[in-house]
């Protein structure tokens, strides 16, 4: 796999107030590989993945997608770039006042200017993609169940083919199959598809399996990024108790027997 | 792109038995590759599939709907140089599109929807109006079970009830009804004016004021600034599962929300509905004295004359319209269901329902006082 950088992460400042969040923090994405990203409540996990995204401006530091930083740019070449990126976000924030087609159509009328036969038809392929069953198109978010609003809501990021897609604890609040069906229709779009994947999780099982870097946040920047073995050797504390509690050997435990 | 090399369009090469394809098959290609395969037919023979230089799911559905998904497999079975991520996506897509299609919605023809909906509506309004009867029972049987009980009022939700629906509404109340006070008090000036009986005026902005402009000016203005807040109070509550966990917790939400909310309307529309007859007089009387010279003095004994019964008619409507407004905004907000689109729309419908309520009522009272000759 070539290493190349598609999102860099320097010197990553961010305060609020007098609490401050990320110092001088550096994480690289490089192209095709699936991120984790782990951290205590609190470490600022889902605020890194703002900033990288852009939704927040942070106090210092820079971060790069795609070698261009998104908030010098211009209104219309940051809606270009980010075309190029996908965001699942926690709750899923599908729009309640669309049903789950248009949902997905929506990127594709606004930004690829196709039809709306042509979107949604698209959309529906998304939606297959994604693992939804076919009737699912018609429903509007409020009546989907919780997995059913994680699968909705990777459709409508993968609308535009980014390279990039961002997950927000993807697998909270699944159960355990669904989980594991998650994880597994992550790796089998990566392939297909040529994803980047970057991914705050707290799902132990999804590390094991579906990771191939985990960076650690700790101590307000990246404790260390590296592949899961190696991680899970590393000698700090939290990590230990993070990897090697009853929780994390049981799921190395269920990883090996894969 | 600044990046990206200028892309090559899709081509399809006819050699032979053979079609090979060519170029970017992705998603801003879309309407270029559609005009492509619309202006060929597909297929018999060979189809090459490697010298495409870029494939995006938007590329690749409208390649496995122009091929078919059987002859799509076909193709890719016989493409043994194909790259190994190409094939993963439309593997990916094959499998994906096998699964059943979705139903086709039927045609009906647009009589019959409308008359559909004319039934469907129908059908609704007169399901509503049993909701709302059995809600109001529901209410008064939530409130005689607590009646006797004082240690079950809850004072402090009641007396932010009233302070919020009553005493934030005073300015808007006064505002508004001594501006009408003062349009009544020029209508009137105009239209008896013509009759030499400007003096009048004062006893059409009296009677009207008290026994119905007061009230109902009140009531409407209760039912969009507080029906609306009630509806969007207890909905949000209920999209956000807070009013299933207050029944998990024994408590009743009836009990807790509803009562406090319309013990506290039926004191403060009253109360308005007094501010609104003051200040709908002081309009007409600024009005009077301005612009039909009749001195404050004339204008506060004309008023002085007018019977108490008048009076009374108008404010006895006070509490029953408050009673209307409180259960419309209450109920519409137990029947929003999981979204912010539904908040939204049952806040419209309390909104819309309860001024109705409001005038219909208030137009059989005003029948019914007429027959009754008081």
């Amino acid at each position: 796999m070539s290493r190349e950088t598609l999102i860099e992460v320097r010197g990553l400042c961010n305060r609020f107030g007098r609490n401050s969040v990320h110092e001088n923090l550096d994480l690289d994405l490089y192209r095709g590989e699936i991120l984790g990203v782990v951290g205590g409540s609190g470490t600022g996990k889902s605020v890194l993945l703002r900033s990288i995204v852009g939704l927040i401006r942070p106090s210092a530091g820079e971060v790069r997608l795609f070698g261009q930083n998104l908030l010098a740019l211009s209104a219309g070449e940051r809606s270009q770039l980010e075309q190029r990126m996908g965001v699942l976000f926690q709750g899923g924030a599908l729009f309640s006042s669309l049903t789950v087609r248009e949902n997905v159509a929506l990127p594709l009328i606004e930004h690829a200017g196709l039809s709306r036969k042509d979107a949604e038809e698209l959309a529906e392929v998304k939606l297959a993609l994604s693992g939804l069953a076919s009737h699912a198109g018609d429903l509007y978010p409020a009546s989907l169940s919780g997995g059913m609003v994680k699968r909705a809501s990777l459709a409508r990021a993968l609308a535009m083919d980014p390279d990039v897609v961002f997950l927000d604890e993807p697998t909270a609040g699944l159960d355990p199959i669904g989980a594991a069906d998650f994880d597994q229709l992550l790796l089998t779009l990566r392939d297909a598809l040529g994803l980047t994947v970057f991914m705050v999780t707290h799902d132990l099982d999804s590390l094991w399996t579906a990771c191939d870097r985990i960076a650690v946040l700790s101590q307000k920047r990246v404790l260390v990024a590296d592949t899961p073995e190696r991680v899970s050797h590393h000698e700090d504390e939290w990590i230990q108790a993070y990897f090697n509690g009853p929780r994390g050997r049981a799921a190395y435990a269920a990883a090996g027997e894969n | 792109m600044t990046l990206q090399v200028e892309a090559a369009p899709p081509m399809l090469q006819k050699s032979g038995d053979q079609l090979r394809l060519s170029g970017h098959w992705t998603l801003a290609m879309h309407g270029r590759i559609k005009s492509v395969l619309a202006a060929n037919p597909v297929p018999e023979g060979e189809v090459r599939l490697k010298e495409i230089s870029a494939l995006d799911t938007a590329g690749a559905t409208l390649l496995a709907h122009w091929l078919g998904v059987d002859r799509l497999e076909q193709v890719l079975a016989a493409e043994t140089e194909l790259q190994p991520e190409r094939r993963a996506l439309l593997e990916t897509l094959i499998r994906a599109l096998k699964r059943e299609a979705p139903p086709q919605a039927e045609n009906v023809s647009p009589l019959v929807q409308a008359l559909a909906l004319l039934g469907e509506q129908t059908e609704q309004l007169a399901r509503h109006f049993w909701q709302l009867s059995g809600f109001m029972g529901l209410v008064l049987q939530t409130l005689m079970g607590i009646l006797f009980r004082p240690s079950r009022w809850r004072m402090t939700a009641w007396v932010n009830q009233v302070h919020q629906t009553g005493l934030d509404a005073v300015p808007i109340v006064a505002l508004l009804t001594f501006l009408v006070g003062a349009v009544v008090a020029f209508l009137g000036a105009t239209v008896l004016g013509e009759f030499g009986a400007e003096i009048y005026t004062v006893n059409l902005v009296a009677y009207s004021f008290l026994r119905e402009f007061g009230v109902i000016l009140a009531s409407i203005l209760l039912a969009g600034r507080t029906a609306s807040a009630f509806t969007a109070q207890i909905g949000s509550m209920k999209a956000n599962e807070e009013l299933d966990a207050l029944r998990t917790l024994g408590l009743n939400p009836i009990e807790l929300l509803v009562i406090p909310r319309v013990l506290a309307l039926l004191i403060t529309l009253p109360l308005l509905t007094f501010v609104a007859v003051m200040s709908g007089f002081a309009g007409g009387a600024m009005v009077s004295l301005v612009a039909l010279d009749i001195p404050l003095g004339q204008f506060l004994g004309i008023i002085a004359d007018v019977p108490l019964k008048h009076y009374l008619v108008g404010l006895v409507k006070a509490p029953v319209f408050a009673f209307v407004v409180a259960v419309i905004g209450c109920m519409e907000g137990f029947k929003v269901s999981g979204s912010a689109a539904s908040v939204g729309r049952h806040t419209t419908s309390s909104v819309v329902q309860s001024i109705f309520m409001v005038i219909l009522l208030d137009a059989i009272a005003a029948l019914f006082f007429m027959e009754m000759g008081w």
